[in-house]
């Protein structure tokens, strides 16, 4: 290619600086409607392909039709790149290109951009016509110029008015084309991935924005001096990338379960409109029901009558789930809930990422209704889980609630293909006829499992009831029988534990500190602890994929430990805040489990900002409790 | 499905289903609620259709009428107050070769479940939903419900219920996508039997308003309509239910209502000075929401390959 050759001339006779680097994180903002997400999600699929590892996440204005220039409208993708596997969003942004400087403004009001971060932004608005935008130009440069980026002008309207009429709706190709160059991204992969983004369009739009591509590309070679250099370490054969939404929807399908009924809700929604476009092949439904508890009724009585179903939401959903949630444990009929965690409570942070669910979760129901509580850490697993999630509701006749958050949910990631087995799909439930007197509810003595008895099934005719029953579903309220039913019903889980292996340690089996963490933070704290044991601090960290029942030898793990802290999203006090006291403490929600379920003092760091954690700001928290407590 | 029962029973086919084989717990009821009745017919209904008790699913809420299905020897669900119709709905789209039938009361319908009823109506899915209206709230001893006569007193409002009552079958006819709306009394078993036959047989989501005495809550409402069958109107056409030949004299009041019609329909429910008995409205031809769910006849291999297909596409 000829631009790729006088690239090369130019590096070679030294006017552009190449920069190495084993990650970078990029940033692509603009007004919402103006492309930007498909811009950085393309950046990062080929990024992906060309064997680099790749966290891509939204940026979402709040409102879905925020006003132009706004800060808080800023809308586009995050994408963080790097030579290996990246496990999470990473901390500032290295890179960041702008249509407006009032959504640039935004990002570094965030605290969002790197110090020595490269900026560049539309230069359009500080000659419009509009006196009130150029003064907005003025103010906006002057507070970002205080901050020591560097900040290049680039005239993206006015390049790309020699391709298309209207520019807004041609930025976005124009600013991949930067990226392009700076990255050195193979640009025939990149011309395929749109052409595969636009396949839908007109062909002529496909060749406009190959033109516009071509466009940026060019400036970009004309005007920049600095490339960045993130070499490709990875192999990208036999590799998906999509999004924890989209992984439970096609782990819901590889798990051979039929029914999803939901009720819309961000940032839960997503998986239903992965499963509508696909699920009808599978003769699978998705019944969008009146409400939440409607969904987890029609999940029920689907789940009662054959294959388990399951229902979608996120923390205001789940909280109208609860009374059907607690049938299902009463009368134990299995059922899977996927609960997408947000901000809250109530309404809270609807596209924000929390970890704020997980007592809820645990304890919503009235009543003791003991339950399996999962937690996908990554985006493969949101796959994986909805099928260990189908097996286990079905093997223990249980309610099993997987939580993921709005991390997972809108992060994407290249992760392996997973080979997919025909044994997941589940063989069509026992329908034999069931012989005389055997009771519904047959529990095993020892196990407290029992058979189902599934409508169509001759012989097993009986009234299934939310009300205290014996083990003919009788209704009874004699004291003994409920101690009894409760105990059957308890004992599933201690078995369901028995089954579990130990969680991992990762780094050393033992040492100063064990940062313990839940679900979306996995990749984050991994990393931060990694940066700390290359500076010699002698931290490891613990991962949970169950929090009900837990998986065990926690105790023992514990105690190999100076300090153990849970690092989470959801609201912590902190000791050095009025009035907190360690008796008053409210500590993180893992940190309350973990104390109760092993005496051990386990301490908490935990974060609602409404973001995913830094690695960064973990690796800060462990170094400053190594030093503060654990090695003293 | 994969799990027709037609390959795995053992049944016999000639095998003839008599009352006794219907029965289940003994219904402990107080003497003289109408919900006896009610039950009486329904398992007259499924000897007179046969259906196998395997096959049938009764589908309740929480209240004294929602411990019908225990007193049949059916499958039986009596789950959550106000919930009764999504989880029938859940059964149903999920099974659709399963009888489904719906014992809600009045509270649990048009009020705790108000939306469900309202829905579910529109779903259309192919069932029969029975509202029990005992004009009370029965289990819980005699609060107001949306249906309570207007000045009628409870334990709630001991100066009498504020609101005009709450009209179910006008309420219902309001509802795009109706396709079955009917009325009948507990205390005209020939009529009872009559509506719910013709709410089985009847192609979609079959809404019938069991008008009920309580004995010892609301002993007074329907005292009159009892005793006095002039109060009643019979509504008659053969596309809905006839009136029963047993019937014919002693209702006298006979009113030909073609149930295609709507707005008649809409007239006769409106009008609450009388009582009118059978069938408002009823059209086959509204779509039914079952109808979305296709079943393609998959193995498990050929899921596999689909899928493998589907993920293809986010192959990097
Ligand atoms: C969520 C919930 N709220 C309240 C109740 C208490 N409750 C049980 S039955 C009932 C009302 C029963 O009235 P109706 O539905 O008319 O049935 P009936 O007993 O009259 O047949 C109420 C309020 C409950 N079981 N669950
Ligand atoms: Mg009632």
């Amino acid at each position: 290619m000829a631009e790729d050759t006088a690239v090369k001339t130019r590096e070679q006779t030294g006017r552009a600086q190449v920069i190495r680097s084993t990650q970078c994180t990029v940033e692509v903002v603009s007004d919402s409607g103006e492309g930007a997400q498909k811009c950085g999600q393309t950046f990062g699929a080929v990024s992906a392909k060309m064997g680099n590892g790749v966290w891509t996440v939204e940026i979402i204005p709040a409102e879905i039709q925020p006003p132009p220039r706004s800060p808080a409208g800023a809308s586009g993708n995050r994408i963080r790149i790097g030579e290996r596997v990246v496990t999470n969003w990473g901390d500032r942004t290295n890179v960041c290109i702008a249509f407006n400087e009032q959504v640039l403004l935004a990002r570094h009001r965030l605290d969002a951009i790197e110090d020595d971060a490269i900026l560049l932004v539309e230069n359009m608005w500080a000659t419009h016509s509009d006196e009130d935008i150029r003064a907005e130009w003025t103010a906006a440069m002057e507070e970002l110029g205080g901050a020591g980026y560097r900040i290049i002008e680039v005239p993206m309207e006015q390049e790309c008015l020699t391709v298309v009429d209207n520019a807004r709706k041609g930025k976005n190709m124009f600013a991949l084309g930067i990226l392009c160059w700076m990255f050195d991204r193979d640009m025939d992969l990149t011309r395929e991935q749109i052409a595969h983004a636009f396949r839908k369009k007109a062909a002529e739009i496909t060749e406009r924005n190959h033109q516009l591509l071509e466009l940026g590309y060019a400036w970009a070679d004309e005007n920049l001096d600095v490339r960045i250099d993130v070499r490709p370490g990875l192999s990208a054969e036999n590799t998906l990338v999509m999004n924890g939404n989209q992984a439970a929807a096609f782990g819901a399908v590889a798990a051979g379960m039929e029914m999803a009924a939901m009720y819309p809700i961000t940032p839960a929604t997503s998986v239903s409109h992965q499963l509508g476009e696909i699920f009808y092949k599978f003769g699978g439904i998705v019944h969008q029901a009146e409400d939440e508890i409607a969904a987890v009724g029609v999940a029920i009585g689907a789940s009662y009558s054959g294959k388990v179903a399951f229902t979608i939401t996120s923390g205001p959903g789940l909280a109208l789930k609860t009374e059907f949630l607690g049938l299902s444990v009463m009368a134990e009929i299995p059922l899977v809930v996927v609960d997408v965690q947000r901000g809250g409570p109530s309404t809270g942070l609807p596209t924000k990422v929390e970890q704020s669910d997980l007592l809820a979760a645990l304890f919503g129901q009235p009543g003791d209704a003991p339950h399996v509580v999962m937690a996908p850490a990554t985006i493969e697993e949101c796959f994986h889980a909805m099928i260990t999630a189908r097996r286990i509701a079905e093997t223990f006749r249980t309610l099993v609630v997987v939580m993921t958050d709005a991390n997972l949910a809108t992060g994407v990631q290249p992760f392996p293909r997973p080979t997919l087995d025909p044994a997941w799909q589940g063989s069509a439930p026992d329908m034999s006829a069931i012989p005389e007197g055997k009771p519904p509810y047959d529990w095993d003595e020892a196990t407290g499992l029992s058979r189902r008895f599934i409508p169509g099934t001759p012989g097993g005719m009986h009234t299934l009831t939310g009300l205290a029953h014996d083990g003919n579903s009788r209704v009874a309220y004699a004291s003994a029988i409920n101690q009894k039913s409760s105990e059957m019903r308890s004992r599933k889980m201690a078995v369901l534990q028995s089954t579990l292996r130990p969680p991992e340690v990762y780094g050393a089996e033992s040492g100063d500190l064990l940062v313990v963490g839940w679900g979306s933070t996995k990749g984050a704290i991994e990393e931060a602890v990694d940066r700390a044991r290359a500076e010699g601090v002698s931290v490891s960290s613990l991962h949970l994929r169950f929090l009900s029942p837990m998986e065990p030898g926690l105790k023992a793990i514990f105690s190999r430990f100076k300090k153990v802290m849970t690092v989470e999203i959801n609201y912590s006090d902190e000791l050095d805040m009025p009035y907190i006291t360690e008796e008053n403490r409210r500590r993180g929600q893992l940190a309350w489990l973990l104390r109760a379920q092993t005496l051990v003092d386990v301490d908490c760091w935990t974060r609602v900002l409404g973001e995913p954690l830094r690695p960064g700001a973990i690796h800060d928290v462990i170094r400053s409790n190594v030093s503060k407590g654990g090695a003293a | 499905m994969s799990h027709s029962c037609s390959l795995l029973a053992p049944v016999d086919e000639d095998q003839e289903f008599h009352l006794d084989d219907y029965e289940g717990a003994r219904a402990r009821w107080c003497p003289g609620c109408g919900d006896h009745s009610v039950l009486t017919a329904a398992q007259r209904l499924l000897v007179d259709e046969q259906l196998k008790p395997e096959e049938t699913v009764f589908v309740s809420g929480i209240g004294c009428s929602s411990r019908f299905p225990h007193y049949m020897k059916t499958y039986g669900f009596h789950g959550l107050h106000g919930r009764a119709l999504p989880v029938a709905t859940g059964i149903k789209l999920h099974r659709p070769d399963l009888n489904v039938f719906v014992v809600m009361g009045d509270g649990d319908c048009v009020s705790i479940g108000a939306g469900h009823w309202v829905h579910a109506t529109r779903y259309n899915v192919d069932m029969v939903a029975m509202m029990l209206d005992n004009n009370i709230y029965g289990l819980t001893k005699m609060q107001t419900s949306p249906t309570t006569p207007q000045g009628y007193k409870s334990n709630t409002q001991p100066q009498g219920s504020w609101l005009p009552a709450l009209n179910p079958i006008e309420a219902t006819l309001g509802i795009t996508n109706a396709s079955f709306v009917a009325q009948t009394a507990e205390w005209i078993p020939a009529h009872l039997f009559a509506t719910l036959q013709a709410a089985y047989r009847h192609n979609g989501f079959a809404f019938v308003r069991v008008l009920q005495r309580c004995p010892v809550f609301t002993a007074d409402i329907y005292m009159d309509a009892v005793r006095n069958p002039e109060m009643i109107d019979m509504l008659d056409h053969p596309d809905g239910v006839p009136v029963p030949e047993s019937l014919r004299q002693i209702y006298p009041n006979h009113l030909r209502h073609d149930p295609l019609n709507l707005s008649a329909a809409r007239d006769l429910a409106a009008d609450t000075s009388r009582i009118r008995l059978g069938v408002f409205f009823r059209d086959e031809g509204l779509p039914r929401y079952e109808e979305t769910r296709h079943l393609p006849a998959h193995t498990a291999d050929d899921k596999i390959r689909i899928l493998n297909e589907e993920l293809d596409q986010y192959a990097v």
